[in-house]
């Protein structure tokens, strides 16, 4: 997380990414420097998550890291990880169309994503220390 | 009533070219870079037209115009803006039902909503702020004997403005109307799901307003809507959509030190007390249509019931109605009059909504009805393609992620309640605070529980009515800001105070 802003990681395991949408990070890296995403919520294309050319968004206290993907941070914000902390997250990619300010759209795709519950042993797994 | 034909590629009203450009300074301009992209119909799955691919340069030259615009527009009496709106509205009107065909082709909602619904809301809307503007005035406070407050009401200038798919004709129309009301110009980026709709508004009324005054530039949010979110010739900037973005483009507003309204959707509850169940009588067919109103336009609503709370006492019996209701639904080719629900706006959509049937059922949540994908059978089997999804009642609990996450497909989420204070709390353990509905036979306990839910709308024994003059807008992540109600011209004028000594002496203090 060098040089990212607030957020300490809280779920280090808990979020995955498919190869399909790992191709599209590394394709929205090349094409925009590094990126991170952001879950977002509400309406319209909410849901689902961002991803922003890093620095563009700028993270808080309110924001926490779950972990890394294909080599992007992966925020939300602290009050929406209380209500998804029991889940398993995977990012995927889709075709579709729009995306809020979401770099992928102009390609006809989407990021996505698909949740499972934790297994009973990674939920047991203690979280890792806080990092500033 | 048979359906109405496809739109096909020609000249009918609601047909399409073979693809449109950005409508800036009162022409048809192609994006700078030449650039197309498709715009897909929900019904099909098909792209069907090409739309401009707009970047930053289409966004100056947008904002140009605009800004040669404003000038003698800003000057010009409420009287002939009125007038001017007025105008844009009969035109609407005058082409309902072709606008509406269109509409359902590229958003996918069912025509008879564009024809009892979206069109007649914006075609009033248009009226609405017509009336407004010609009603409002500035004021004179006195302060003393020798000084006067005087108070106009001044545009802000030349304002963004990025509208969301799910109401594609009606939301710019929210946002259009009050502005240029105000006297202010517009530059509007549409949503990429749904661009095209707007510009056969665009097409009717081009030779009503002057040139500048209303621009579209089309494009994605990454490319088009972020360089007018962040330009610094924007007084304002209008947005609905998803929270991230929200926090985005009040983030640009920051660096610009402008004002923004926000309208970020929500997770509404809609609350059934026990009493709804006394009689078996038009108002619990009523209220049954209030619990169904999830799946209004496939549940791509900001403020879509998704969350509905059954008092204990009546909840099996309720729920069963309530399930019948919804399993009348009636599904089938969107352009027929008679069919109720359409498909989600886009494949992306579609495929959130089968990921919340996934997570819903892994948390526990039992699938009343519904709970997949739907067909929509056709003669030529054009709708196979089509992004179609059943009606879904889920019952759990309100700890469950698809009683927390607006899914924006028509699936509602069904809990208990055990007594007033068990709703409220219920009803507000949401991040979110933009509709609610309240149920109940009783005057009082409607009331205790309208004032007590956090949120900007409670529909009290009725759901899903937007009638231009209630407000509208959220609490809590569900924005900032309101809209549908002549506060809204306040959103988009700044206030000027003349204050007027009429006193021949000095203070004395030099």
């Amino acid at each position: 997380m060098d040089g990212e802003a607030a957020g300490e990681v809280v779920a280090p395991g808990r979020v995955a990414i498919t190869p399909a949408a790992a191709e599209v990070v590394e394709r929205m890296r090349a094409r925009h420097g590094p990126v991170v995403f952001h879950q977002s919520g509400g309406c319209c294309d909410g849901s689902s998550p961002m991803c922003f050319p890093e620095g563009d968004l700028i993270m808080g206290p309110q924001d926490v890291v779950l972990g890394e993907v294909a080599g992007a941070g992966f925020y939300m914000t602290s009050a929406q990880y209380r209500l998804w902390e029991h889940t398993h997250l995977t990012v995927d990619v889709v075709p579709g169309r729009g995306a809020g300010f979401s770099l992928e759209a102009p390609d006809g795709i989407r990021f996505l994503i698909r949740s499972r519950l934790l297994t009973d042993d990674e939920a047991a797994s203690p979280a890792a220390a806080p990092v500033a | 009533m048979a359906a109405y034909p496809r739109p096909t590629r020609g000249p009918g009203p609601s047909d399409f070219a073979e693809r449109y450009d950005n409508f800036i300074g009162g022409k048809w301009v192609p994006p700078v870079t030449g650039e197309y992209f498709d715009d897909i119909a929900p019904l099909t799955g098909q792209p069907f037209t090409k739309i401009a691919r707009s970047t930053a340069a289409d966004v100056d030259l947008a904002l140009d115009a605009a800004h040669d615009a404003f000038p003698a527009w800003s000057r010009t009496s409420a009287a002939q803006r009125a007038l001017m709106m007025n105008k844009i509205a009969d035109r609407i009107e005058e082409n309902l039902e072709a606008l509406a065909v269109a509409e359902c082709w590229e958003n996918g909602k069912a025509v008879r909503e564009c024809l009892a619904a979206d069109l007649p809301l914006a075609v009033d809307h248009w009226r609405y702020f017509a009336a407004a503007i010609r009603a409002q005035e500035g004021s004179a406070g006195v302060i003393d004997e020798d000084m006067v407050a005087y108070h106009f009401h001044e545009p802000l200038g030349v304002v963004g403005q990025i509208i969301p798919w799910n109401f594609p004709i009606l939301m710019a129309t929210w946002k259009i109307a009050p502005a240029l009301a105000a006297g202010n110009c517009v530059v509007l980026k549409p949503a990429e799901q749904t661009p095209w709709s707007i510009l056969k508004v665009m097409e009717l009324i081009a030779d009503l307003l002057p040139d500048g005054v209303l621009n579209v530039v089309n494009g994605f949010g990454a490319e088009a809507g972020k360089p007018l979110a962040s330009s610094d010739r924007v007084a304002k900037v209008a947005f609905t959509g998803e929270t991230t973005t929200g926090r985005l483009i009040m983030q640009y507003a920051s660096a610009n030190i402008i004002p923004v309204t926000l309208e970020l959707g929500g997770k509404s509850p809609n609350v059934f007390c026990a009493d709804v169940m006394r009689e078996d009588d038009a108002f619990l067919d009523k209220a049954l249509e209030g619990f169904t109103m999830f799946a209004l336009n496939q549940g791509e609503v900001c403020t879509c019931p998704s969350r509905a709370l059954v008092h204990e006492s009546i909840y099996d019996e309720f729920m069963e109605r309530a399930t019948r209701r919804t399993e009348a639904i009636v599904s089938g080719d969107p352009l027929d009059p008679a069919t109720m629900i359409g498909a989600q706006a886009s494949n992306d959509q579609l495929e959130k909504v089968m990921s919340y049937f996934d997570i819903g059922r892994e948390e526990g949540a039992t699938v009343r009805t519904g709970g997949g994908r739907r067909t929509v059978p056709s003669d030529d089997g054009a709708y196979d393609g089509g992004y179609y999804v059943e009606p879904t009642i889920f019952e759990g609990s309100n700890s469950m992620r698809v009683f927390q996450e607006e899914i924006f497909g028509p699936v509602v989420s069904v809990t208990r309640f055990s007594d007033t204070d068990d709703a409220l709390r219920i009803a507000n353990d949401t991040l979110y605070g933009l509709g609610a509905g309240v149920w109940s036979r009783d005057g009082n306990t409607a009331y205790r529980l309208g004032r007590g839910i956090q949120a900007g709308r409670v529909w009290t024994n009725n759901y899903h009515a937007y009638p231009a003059g209630a407000a509208f807008g959220g609490y809590k992540a569900s924005g900032i800001g309101r809209e549908n109600h002549k506060m809204m011209l306040d959103h988009y004028q700044q206030t000027k105070n003349l204050l007027v000594s009429y006193s021949p002496d000095k203070l004395g203090f030099f």
